[in-house]
């Protein structure tokens, strides 16, 4: 193997991380991508600072613009795409999303119902008396 | 070559793709390292959650409102994004076998990082002298398990950064260096990723 190729560029299967074939697009998809990173980030600021918005929507909004700037990670570091090469990175990435929305959801669901439920502190000193 | 197949194989459209015998190192270490990152994810995912349910239980003292200064926070995100384009540019570097650019691009890499860790203790020191420490509340004790431990790792990334540096000047960049180098770009981005759900769950929403 000749020390300067790059031994599985031509391979079916991609590497997480891995660029791609050639390097020639690279260090344009790792500017694109910290441009669009810096772009959603100030935006985040942005939204966060502003009286403009209408407040209720604003932690929408933010989340939004966070999974937004996730996702650009994920494609121009991480370089998970959608490409046939690609597939078993994404099986997985979509397995740990998938944990991570329910751990998520599920915490604050039951947690917000509990919490709904439960005898206030007054109620209890009532109760000890 | 010590991969089971050679890549030549393994890419031939020709050979079915049961008999072309394993995938080459480089993707399976990548492969597996892409895991133990999701599994990573999902542990931070949990510390999330019970962020989420506690951030509301100040028991009288402190909120986000209070302590967060989001202009620090700012440039603390500014130091990790630009930390993870620089270790981007110098794994490019190594595959380039440009090595002075690897050297430039993971001392500045280093430095951002160091930066981030220092401005993170920094405002730390000042949350606990203003009695505002982990024991405060369950909101404090929430945020600094999730925030520490995001800290934590990137003091890991950045040993194990100074380890990787004196791996490629020692040894060169052989097959094996190159693959632990493509690990640890994965790890600092991972870390990006985290960094900015904690940016937008925490800090941001919990400035308001």
């Amino acid at each position: 193997m000749t020390e300067n190729s790059h031994p599985e560029a031509d391979s079916i299967e991609h590497a997480p991380g891995d660029d791609d074939t050639d390097h020639s697009g690279s260090i344009l998809s790792y500017t694109v991508g910290l441009i669009f990173a810096l772009l959603l980030t100030g935006a985040s600021f942005i939204v966060s600072q502003t009286h403009l918005l209408w407040a209720p929507g604003v932690a929408a909004g933010l989340a939004v613009l966070g999974i937004a700037q996730m996702g650009v990670h994920l494609v121009f570091f991480l370089h998970i795409s959608t490409g046939r090469d690609n597939t078993n990175n994404v099986v997985a990435l979509t397995f740990g999303l998938l944990i991570v929305t329910l751990i998520m959801s599920g915490s604050l669901w039951i947690m917000a119902n509990l919490n709904m439920n439960m005898v206030p502190p007054s109620a209890i000193m009532e109760m000890q008396r | 070559m010590n991969a089971p197949s050679t890549a030549a194989d393994f890419a031939e459209p020709s050979i079915p793709l049961s008999a072309r015998g394993p995938a080459p190192v480089r993707i399976v270490v990548a492969y597996g390292f892409w895991i133990f990152l999701l599994s990573d994810i999902i542990m931070f995912s949990a510390l999330f959650a019970s962020y989420a349910v506690l951030s509301g239980q100040t028991a009288g003292g402190p909120s986000g409102h209070d302590l967060f200064e989001l202009r620090h926070v700012g440039i603390e995100t500014l130091c990790l994004l630009f930390s993870s384009y620089t270790c981007g540019l110098g794994v490019l570097a190594v595959e380039r076998r440009r090595m002075k650019g690897f050297y430039v691009a993971f001392a500045l890499t280093f430095v951002l990082g160091a930066t981030f860790l220092g401005l993170e203790v920094s405002e730390f020191a000042r949350m606990i002298g203003q009695g505002a420490g982990p024991s405060r509340s369950a909101f404090l004790s929430a945020f600094f398990s999730l925030v520490g431990l995001h800290g934590v790792h990137v003091s890991i990334g950045l040993l194990w950064m100074c380890f990787m540096t004196g791996q490629i000047t020692v040894r060169g960049p052989l097959d094996f260096v190159r693959r632990r180098l493509l690990c640890f770009s994965l790890f600092w981005h991972a870390l990006d990723i985290i960094w900015v759900a904690l940016l937008t769950m925490v800090y941001l929403m919990g400035a308001r």
